[in-house]
């Protein structure tokens, strides 16, 4: 593939901050208003004292609520899987969560929960509906022909959902939780915007009002960027579990 | 070889017996009426008919995936030794050409150590041998075909239920296949019964033919198909016209005389 059919991702990047640099430089913008990206580098740098121990408390909550909305989800979505009874009782109170924003939910949730715990609440909430609806789907949508021969062969509910329900879903898993990680890191956002100046164990995002209410354009900008990192990084390393996983069978996938 | 059945094997009780069955679903549609039919060990038996007919469900029947709404049925051969082939490959498309053969076997609590050789001698008797580590979707259609077949074979079946299984394949993949079937058929001694609406299928393979009439489903006839077939090539012999006529006949006659 040559250069000049599809510009590389780094390419475009690396020229929309060439031009930012040097129109912020030629127009002698202040940094209040709009920071030049060495300046926002350079404040990452020497704010590392404060940003790095808020991304860790930012990280660590999104994590923490995905690991917690995987569980749940897929153990749902099993329990969905196994009658037609529940599903239908709890698959409305899923979609009522999900379609309310969670930025309208999280003020209540600090009502009783202290600002960590609802963090962690509002992580989880997000991104507890993708993995619930791909991976009911996933194990709803199993080839019939092969539940019919595993019945011809006697096998009992257990196996059928090992060797059979859950490798059927677990593209569709996947697929679900690449979305929940991106949602658990925006909850987790969402929540700590929510929660404001609560100082102890402060995330990135409170760092980002905090620098606000300052008028400290640069730092926000610094926040915004390891914000915007972290998404990347769970992205993309979920993007590789995937791959890992799925490893030969993708090819199937991508054929079907 | 000689198809004529031993007086012992016509002795014997059927492998399975259908007495008046008749099958309706919850949608009203009634699949079935009124079906008699004994499934003969070691015979060839197919059915016969347009799509619709219910023939699978007779299949789906004897295999104990569904229940006759009306009627009898009887089986005499245990729940382990029935093998299904569907009209798709129906393979799990995850596991390699060994994990999906091996499956009727870690089913029935075999052992991956201990269940390889039956695994190999399947796939060796479908002409798969060396495929084991392929993946399904590294196959062609006849070749996963194959692997649906030595699944079936791996755990020894008496009874091998088939439905439409080469309807999707090219004619020359399905002639090869049916001749192929014809000698797993000689070489493992299952009894067989197979569904498809191609008349000249039915007159190669079988040593019965049961054909079916639509809505709702029923025998229409039973032709006997026992014909030597020593000659080198049956597609071409008179033995062959012979049969693909009377079975046409039959199928004529059966869609023309719809019950009310």
């Amino acid at each position: 593939m040559s250069a000049a059919a599809a510009p590389p991702p780094l390419l475009v990047l690396a020229g929309t901050l060439a031009l930012w640099e040097v129109l912020v430089r030629a127009s002698g913008t202040p940094p209040y208003v709009l920071p030049a990206p060495s300046l926002i580098l350079e404040t990452l740098a020497s704010d590392r004292a404060i940003l790095f121990p808020a991304l860790l408390v930012t990280l660590g909550a999104t994590l923490q609520a995905l690991a917690a909305a995987v569980g749940g989800g897929v153990a749902l979505a099993v329990l969905f899987a196994q009658s037609k009874w529940i599903e239908r009782a709890f698959l409305p109170v899923a979609i009522v969560l999900q379609v309310t924003p969670i930025i309208a939910i999280a003020p209540l949730l600090l009502v009783y929960l202290d600002s960590r715990e609802a963090t962690l609440a509002c992580a989880f909430l997000v991104a507890f509906f993708p993995i619930l609806s791909n991976t009911a789907l996933g194990l709803a949508s199993v080839d019939r022909n092969l539940v019919d021969l595993f019945t011809l062969y006697g096998a009992s509910r257990w196996r059928m959902l090992i060797l059979l329900r859950a490798p059927s879903a677990l593209p569709y898993f996947l697929a679900g939780l690449r979305i929940g990680g991106g949602l658990a890191l925006v909850g987790a956002i969402a929540a700590e915007l929510a929660a404001g100046a609560s100082g102890k164990g402060a995330g990135l995002a409170f760092r980002i009002v905090e620098a606000g209410y300052r008028l400290n354009v640069p730092r926000m900008f610094a926040a915004l960027l390891l914000i915007c990192l972290s998404g990347v990084a769970i992205y993309a390393s979920l993007a590789a579990l995937s791959d890992l996983l799925l490893g030969r069978w993708r090819d199937v996938l991508a054929r079907r | 070889m000689t198809e004529a059945l031993s007086a012992a094997t016509l002795a014997a009780p059927p492998l399975a017996s259908l007495r008046g069955v008749s099958k309706f679903y919850d949608n009203g549609v009634e699949a079935l009426r009124d079906v008699d039919l004994d499934i003969r060990a070691e015979e060839f038996l197919t059915l016969l008919g347009p799509s619709g007919c219910g023939k699978s469900t007779i299949l789906r029947l004897i295999a104990g995936l569904e229940a006759p709404s009306a009627g009898g049925l009887t089986r005499s051969f245990s729940a382990g030794s029935v093998g299904f082939v569907f009209q798709e490959p129906t393979l799990m498309p995850w596991a390699k050409v060994f994990d999906n053969i091996f499956l009727p076997l870690r089913l029935a609590g075999q052992s991956r150590g201990k269940a390889a050789p039956a695994v190999e001698q399947a796939l060796t008797l479908v002409g798969l041998g060396g495929f084991q580590n392929a993946f399904p979707n590294e196959l062609s259609g006849g070749m996963k075909m194959r692997v649906s077949i030595a699944r079936a074979l791996a755990p020894r079946p008496s009874l091998i239920l088939m439905d439409e299984p080469f309807a999707a394949l090219d004619e020359i993949t399905r002639f090869q296949l049916n001749d192929d079937l014809l000698r797993l058929r000689r070489e493992t001694g299952a009894t067989i019964v197979f569904v498809t609406h191609s008349i000249f299928e039915a007159a190669y393979l079988s040593t019965r033919i049961a054909v079916m009439g639509p809505r709702p489903g029923r025998i229409a006839a039973e032709i006997d198909a026992a014909a030597p077939r020593e000659t080198g090539n049956f597609r071409a012999s008179p033995a062959f016209a012979a049969l693909c006529e009377a079975a046409s006949n039959a199928l004529h006659r059966a869609m023309g005389e719809e019950a009310p």
